[in-house]
């Protein structure tokens, strides 16, 4: 789960992380009045999306009168701000952070994860702040330095005072980089994150250490013990038809094709995803029914794949096993009848009662293509997009 | 033989008494050697009470010295299930396999470190469990589609395991142990570990490994086999049409700062000898056509 920057530095500031001030804004009139509150001859507007390159796409400027707070607090709120993060058509603004603005001497980058492979969180630091922290990694990784946190012993401030140094902070700012680093180690273990990130870090003209962008995600998992967390979850920023599916503990993610999949299990259902490609058609999402593909799962399903407008075909793809193919039949042909289905179904079945569910299929009246194998179902899913029968 | 479990193993099922737990023991109960080979559930509430016959201890070290079992399954719920993880570990059993989805990576990364220096090896969580067909099912596969053989199969993925045991049942190629890995990002057994397994079953002639997005153990496993494995091995690997930054129902399935992606993976899987096709209706006729 992402939450935005002004909620993360809220969270930043109950972790001893220094931050600039700044109060969120939600119309043209809370950013004039954040920014009088705030005083100062500078401010920074800056729009609230969970995307990044929010700067480049230009949903950050900078202010030097109140007049101009208002212009540009006109201008970003309700614009569909593109980001190399949010495809083509961008994400609407519906929030701003006014902020003072900060005397930037040097960008830095901090950022912590979950390291898979030595299965500890990891502090990874690079002086190359304010950049596109992905492309430092691809071509100078060696500018990126990284300590590994011993669960047991928490961050040292001997790694602490490795990494500040690495990146170019002076030894008198070392006691700002512990409370700065100690404090996210905190905050990302207390509060179960996934990512952490600041970008930039930044020094300022009189050696403070502050934290100009914040980033923050969620162990999806964790979030039972996080209500707090929870709490700061924005629907407006996710895709409706996956906020939907999760309602009904279903998995799904859009994607831009045009032939919806129904499949049983994540690797299936990507596996499903790639052959479809491989025959020369395009999923329109993923969806994982999860173990137990009941009938008011399937129709729920269905439901949430038509609304797709530009939904040419359905796959659907079940590796029974313990399920019985009668019982999945019998579920798609409910389905099928309750959203009265428009568009051509092609259904591949496998597992324990096969020549039964097939039957039932065959038997319901209704327009359905039966398929023995994955590539057989890709084939006749790819035929029936294209309206050709197959 | 077989790797990690065969006919005389004995089987301690923590969380027993859950509607999962009830449903599957009974699956793997009347599988094969089942019968024997379950032998003990654990709740301390209900110590001392049965599961149709199968005895109930309050503890897995009670449950361990009571029966001699050396392996535990858990389907006890995500919240609980990093404890009872370390509670199998603590009674060192030889391996524990945590069926359980959805167990924060915090517990995960605790209950790891806690294993470092300790005998158990843990497969999952977030796994279907292993299977050694005609001996013994431990997990939520189903049993029916396997077949007694000579191919090793080691997933990521549930489903997708069972379609690749699918295929090479239809085409005659029974398997000596289906190992799933689980999709989690903090886990036990890895590729590279199963590999190593099967490399030294002499009862194994070649490998399916399947793998998705997210991470990067497909490439260490692929480059350990480059120089080390005796035997064919086919691989394939799921999300090549998956988007960035998403997390493809699996927790550790996410392509992240631009690593993990399908194509990095095949990439290096094909580079390190391992015959690869990105079609998953082909992957039981490649293994075929290494053999």
């Amino acid at each position: 789960m992402k939450i935005h920057e002004y909620q993360g530095k809220d969270l930043f500031r109950k972790y001893g992380i220094a931050v600039p001030r700044g109060i969120p804004a939600f119309s043209v009139e809370d950013a004039v009045k954040a920014a009088k509150d705030l005083g100062g001859p500078v401010w920074v507007v800056k729009a609230q999306i969970h995307a990044g390159g929010r700067g480049k796409g230009g949903g950050v400027k900078l202010a030097r009168s109140m007049d101009e707070v208002k212009s540009l607090a006109e201008t970003i709120l309700g614009m569909q701000l593109v980001t190399h993060q949010t495809g083509p058509t961008g994400q609407p603004v519906r929030r701003l952070l006014i902020e003072e603005g900060a005397d930037i001497k040097k960008e830095l980058y901090a950022a912590m994860v979950v390291d898979r492979g030595s299965q500890r969180v990891v502090l990874m630091a690079s002086a190359d702040g304010g950049m596109d922290i992905e492309e430092v990694a691809a071509k100078t990784p060696e500018r990126i330095h990284k300590v590994y946190i011993d669960p047991p012993k928490g961050l040292t401030d001997a790694q602490s005072d490795e990494i500040a140094r690495a990146i170019g902070i002076g030894d008198a700012m070392l006691p700002q980089a512990r409370a700065m680093f100690g404090g996210l180690y905190r905050l990302f273990v207390e509060t179960d994150a996934s990512l952490a990130e600041i970008n930039p870090l930044i020094i300022t003209g009189d050696g403070k250490l502050v934290a100009l962008d914040a980033k923050l995600n969620f162990d999806a998992n964790a979030l039972f013990r996080h209500p707090d967390v929870v709490a700061l979850r924005d629907l407006d920023e996710e895709d409706p038809a996956e906020v939907e599916a999760s309602k009904f503990d279903l998995s799904y993610i859009s994607l831009d094709g045009d032939i919806g999949c129904l499949v049983n299990g994540a690797g299936l259902a990507m596996a499903t995803m790639d052959v479809i490609k491989l025959y020369g058609g395009n999923p329109a999402n993923f969806l994982d029914v999860g173990g137990g593909a009941t009938a008011e799962k399937v129709t729920e399903a269905f439901k949430i794949m038509l609304r797709n407008k530009g939904l040419k075909a359905i796959l659907v793809n079940i590796f029974g096993g313990i399920m019985r193919c009668d019982v999945i039949a019998q579920g798609v042909i409910a389905a099928s009848k309750a959203v009265s289905l428009k568009v051509p179904l092609v259904v591949r079945m496998k597992g324990t009662n096969e020549q039964e569910g097939r039957a039932l299929l065959a038997q319901s009246g209704l327009p359905i293509i039966s398929a023995n194998n994955m590539a057989e179902a890709a084939q006749k899913v790819v035929a029936a997009a294209r309206g050709q029968t197959s | 033989m077989s790797i990690l479990v065969n006919g005389s193993t004995k089987v301690i099922t923590q969380g027993i008494t859950g509607k999962t737990g009830q449903f599957h023991t009974r699956m793997c109960r009347d599988y094969a050697n089942g019968r024997n080979a379950f032998v003990a559930g654990v709740n301390p509430k209900k110590a001392g009470e049965d599961f149709e016959g199968i005895p109930i201890y309050a503890t897995v070290r009670e449950a361990k010295q009571a029966t001699g079992a050396t392996v535990s399954v858990i389907y006890v719920p995500p919240p609980f299930a990093a404890a009872a993880i370390d509670e199998a570990v603590d009674a060192d059993l030889d391996l524990v396999i945590c069926i359980t989805e959805g167990i924060p990576v915090r517990d995960m990364i605790r209950t790891r470190d806690r294993m470092h220096g300790r005998k158990t090896l843990l497969l999952g969580p977030n796994c279907p469990g292993v299977i050694t067909p005609d001996e013994i099912k431990i997990g939520i596969m189903p049993g029916h589609i396997h077949r007694k053989g000579r191919i090793g199969v080691v997933s990521r993925s549930g489903t997708l395991t069972y379609e690749a045991v699918g295929q090479l049942t239809e085409l005659g190629l029974g398997q000596s142990t289906a190992v799933g890995i689980g999709g989690d990002p903090v886990n036990g057994l890895k590729h590279i570990d199963v590999l190593k397994f099967f490399n030294d079953d002499p009862d194994t002639d070649a490998v399916v490994m399947i793998g998705e997005i997210g991470g990067s153990d497909e490439e260490t496993a692929a480059l350990w086999a480059k120089d080390n494995m005796r035997k064919p091995v086919v691989g394939f690997i799921a999300g090549v049409t998956a988007p960035p930054g998403k997390r493809m129902g699996h927790a550790g399935a996410i392509i992240s700062g631009g690593k993990g992606t399908a194509d990095e993976k095949l990439d290096v899987m094909q580079a390190s000898g391992i015959k690869v096709t990105r079609n998953p209706a082909e992957m039981g006729t490649l293994l075929q056509s290494v053999l």
